[in-house]
Order: structure tokens, then sequence, then C-alpha cells
């Protein structure tokens, strides 16, 4: 399946939803994206990735990207995931300890829930 | 022998059609539905990796990816990068994966490395016989015959 993106407003945190395949090819689409909506003055960024069906190192360069530019932004940056394949992920690359990552949407929005990127 | 060589010229579209076939050569084969995942997963890396090179090299050779379903699923990935160029395989530690100073370059290929070692059990990576190039083989158990 083809990427999709989609974001809205939750509790004032910017959340994109992204759905389909992140891999080499679909990855810039999600960069660009990321760094626009940072660019309109997003702070408290949450990714949901729970339409994801597919993420590779690429995606996962892409996501520490949006990081590092919310950390040097002042903002926050979380992610939503609770599918057990995509949070090996996670795991196998120690990602799991560099983002802050949340089962769902409510969640990672509660205002002192992700907290400042650090 | 390879049961299916597909090749493909280094652009990263055709990476996911690599993994498509991949994925159906395998389970053809008899690898287990558990790890058809990792199989995706592992051979979308390992043609990830091959296709930056080629790019990064301006080489416009094709990547090959052969599967053969002999007495388990083996799938090899093939480039034609110069070797140094796939020294570059090194697992970061956490602390250093949002690090300022890491390019996305060198994270992605450091991730990607992690992903291939973290899901495939029996994993090589050697220069090709002839001229400059890389092989990743990848071998899975088959469960059924």
């Amino acid at each position: 399946m083809e990427l999709s993106l989609a974001d809205r407003t939750v509790a004032g945190h910017t959340v994109l939803e992204v759905g389909g395949e992140v891999d080499v090819y679909t990855a810039p689409r999600l960069r660009e994206r990321l760094i626009e909506l940072v660019d309109a003055g997003a702070r408290d960024v949450v990714v949901d990735l729970e339409r994801v069906e597919f993420l590779d190192s690429t995606g996962l360069g892409v996501l520490v990207g949006a990081l590092k530019r919310l950390r040097t932004a002042h903002g926050t940056f979380g992610l939503v995931c609770a599918k057990e394949p995509l949070l090996k992920i996670f795991r196998i690359t120690a990602l799991d300890q560099v983002f802050p990552i949340f089962p769902t949407v409510e969640a990672a929005t509660e205002r002192d829930g992700s907290g400042p990127v650090s | 022998m390879a049961t299916v060589r597909l090749s493909f010229s280094p652009a990263p579209v055709h990476v996911r059609t690599a993994r498509l076939v991949g994925v159906a050569v395998a389970r053809r084969a008899g690898v287990a539905e558990e790890l058809l995942d990792e199989v995706r997963l592992a051979i979308g890396e390992a043609c990830t990796r091959a296709v930056t090179l080629h790019r990064q090299y301006g080489l416009t050779e094709l990547v090959t990816v052969e599967m053969s379903d002999s007495d388990s699923y083996t799938v090899r990935v093939i480039d034609h990068a110069p070797i140094e160029a796939s020294v570059g395989l090194t697992k970061l530690p956490p602390d250093e994966l949002a690090d300022e100073s890491l390019t996305d370059d060198a994270l992605t290929t450091g991730v990607g490395f992690a992903l291939l070692a973290g899901f495939v059990d029996d994993l090589q990576v050697r220069p090709v016989d002839d001229g400059p190039g890389t092989e990743v083989r990848m071998v899975w158990p088959v469960t059924r015959r």
C-alpha cells in the first residue's frame, strides 16, 4: 500500500497519522511533511504509526531527523505504536531508548505525556 | 542454483518489488508464516543498502537478488559498489543514535545493519567473486517441502 499522511490537532499537539509502507522510496515524502509541519510552527509533534504496514531503516532515519529538529526548536516529539512487529524494530535498533513511544494518541498528547525532548 | 533471479536498476521504487517477490518465493518455498515479516524487512534492507551504494557511486548497473530453496531459503543480494563502501556496516550504540553530529546517511546505514543482524540468524556479507561488489547472503529455515 502507498504511503498516506494526514495531520490533525489533538490537545495542542500536531498528530501526523502515517499509513501504508515507509521505505526508501516513500520516506522522503514523510521527511518533507515533517519539515513542513515544523516550519509552519508545530512544536509538539506526535507521529501515529498505527496504520503503518512496513517501516525500514530509511523511515527510522526520517523519524530521528524529526526528533533532532524538534529538539533544536525546543519542542517535543513522540510516537504512537502498539504493534509488536514495529515495536520489535525499535527494540532491535535501540531506538526504543531514543523515542518516547506511546500505546495511544491519547497517551501521547497528554500535557505531561511526552515532555520536552531531552 | 537460483530458483528465482531478479535484477533491477538501482532506483528506490524497485525495492518494494524485490520485497514482494522475495516474500512470495519464501512462502512458496515453505518458510514459516511467522518469519515472513522478517524476510520482507531483511530483503528490503539488503536491497536498500545496495541501491543506496549504487546511487552514491553513480553506478547504473543492476542490483541482483537471487532466491533459492534447495535445503533452506537462501537470498543473495548482490551490488557492484567498491568493497570499502561496505565497511560502513556498524551497529550504533543508543547514545549515538540521536547525536547531532551523526549524518542521516550514517544513521540509516547503522540502523539498517542492526535490522539485518537482528532479523537474520544466518547472515553473511562478503565480496563478490568477480569485480567490485558485495554479496549479502541471508538464509532462513524451510519447514514444509
